[in-house]
């Protein structure tokens, strides 16, 4: 079962309804006491840095998550969910991300902020994840910020956008997706299938 | 790179399509999720349903469109028309909606923009400008167009950026059903003066024009209503011809 982090930021219904789609079960879980059974997280986000980590905080969320993320359990970050997988960002400069990879996050400076729409990835590291999926093919964007890895061996995928930027990170069992794969189309429900069945 | 968008927009009345009877290959042209659903097929980036009937009854007629619609299409859904709360924006949001437009409501009270952007973030807060010229500048109408509000365009579409909307839907009233072309000027002004992306609406009647809107009118995205609707167009041979004339899509 894929559980679904709810930490009062954002519409996690569409993520939801996307797996369905695909068949596979899912469910939102709105304390960490729902953890059982999960073998699977999925955190998705939106809005601050800051604001994310503590609601997340709040909710009592941060130990449990902490928790799974050291053990190295199937882990999905989805646009802020990425960011969050970091050790912070110049959007919250206070407040400290979970720190699975190095690096922080940083605002697009070149070009509008944000940027929204379809841009395609790069493929920098191969496997499992990508099962389908290629270098070229396009997915659905909306954020102002961006990580900055500090190790490129985490860099999946890269992006365009006035500059090369990372879209895909992942460490272990550990997976960030900067764009919303349950909003960019078959591509994007290809990803999710892919994470689900083989990471 | 990023590609510029191909955005069609359905006209909803008490649950259905009002425009468009042309189409081949559909069952039900009136029924949103189908059309939907073909455009998803056809390479559409994203969809936008305007809510042409204010009644609370069709409100409610569209969260359920909304709902249905988003369990069968995964692309952004956007939804305009008549919304007037952060709780019309709420509900909207939970049936499955992507982003929510608001324009005259916004006017009335700016901080529709400002608290529906900290609340919900600016990414789902888009901010619908009909615009009309009046001598050398344009006008902010309100009501479907029926009433000049005396305000700037372009000032309008700084301040709605400050006030948190995360992109501008700027419609044409003077281009708006005409098919003779975008608003090129005020496309291009409104696009250069603010850092959010500009989706131009009102005027697309042939393929130049939509190519146009990019070149010369600088906008991020194009929206599209006749064009799809009554002439013989899919969005894929929208975008080959864009393809063609050297404008990125995906």
């Amino acid at each position: 079962m894929i559980g679904i982090v709810d930490y009062g930021a954002g519409n996690l219904h569409s993520v939801q309804k996307a797996f369905s789609y695909l068949g596979k079960s899912s469910a939102i879980l709105r304390n960490p006491s729902e953890l059982s059974g999960i073998g699977k997280l999925v955190l998705p986000g939106v809005g601050s840095f800051g604001h994310a980590m503590r609601e997340i905080q709040n909710r009592n969320w941060h130990g449990p998550l902490m928790d799974w993320l050291i053990a190295d359990r199937p882990f999905l970050g989805i646009c802020l969910g990425m960011q969050l997988l970091f050790e912070g960002s110049s959007e919250s400069p206070d407040v400290c991300g979970f720190s699975v990879m190095d690096g922080i996050c940083r605002k697009f400076t070149e070009n509008k902020v944000p940027q929204i729409g379809w841009n395609d990835i790069i493929i920098k590291k191969e496997g499992p994840f990508f099962g389908g999926v290629q270098s070229g093919d396009y997915f659905y964007f909306v954020h102002s910020y961006h990580v900055v890895p500090e190790k490129k061996d985490v860099i999946l995928a890269e992006t365009f956008y006035g500059s090369l930027y990372t879209s895909i990170a992942g460490k272990g069992r550990v997976f960030g997706v900067q764009f919303h794969p349950e909003k960019s189309g078959d591509k994007g429900l290809m990803l999710l299938k892919n994470w689900e069945e083989r990471c | 790179m990023l590609t510029t968008r191909v955005i069609p927009c359905l006209d909803v009345e008490d649950g259905r399509v009002v425009k468009g009877t042309q189409f081949k290959r559909i069952r039900d042209a009136g029924d949103p999720a189908e059309l939907a659903a073909m455009y998803n097929s056809q390479g559409a980036d994203e969809i936008i349903f305007l809510d042409i009937g204010a009644t609370y009854r069709n409100r409610k007629t569209m969260v359920d469109v909304v709902e249905k619609v988003s369990r069968l299409v995964f692309i952004p859904l956007t939804v305009g028309g008549g919304i007037r709360s952060i709780e019309d924006i709420r509900t909207l949001l939970n049936a499955g909606a992507d982003k929510i437009s608001v324009c005259s409501a916004a006017m009335k009270d700016p901080s529709l923009l400002s608290k529906g952007a900290e609340i919900f973030g600016s990414q789902c807060i888009v901010l619908s400008v009909d615009a009309k010229r009046t001598g050398a500048n344009w006008h902010c109408y309100v009501k479907g167009g029926r009433e000049d509000t005396g305000v700037d365009a372009l000032e309008w579409a700084v301040e709605g950026e400050r006030l948190g909307a995360g992109e501008i839907l700027l419609n044409s009233i003077d281009k708006d059903g005409t098919q003779s072309g975008y608003d090129l000027e005020l496309t291009k002004k409104v696009s250069e003066k603010v850092n959010i992306p500009v989706i131009a609406s009102g005027g697309a009647g042939s393929l130049d024009h939509v190519v146009d809107a990019v070149h010369t009118g600088k906008a991020d995205a194009v929206l599209l209503a006749s064009l799809l609707h009554y002439k013989t167009y899919s969005v894929l041979d929208i975008k080959q011809y864009l393809r063609e004339k050297g404008v990125r899509v995906r």
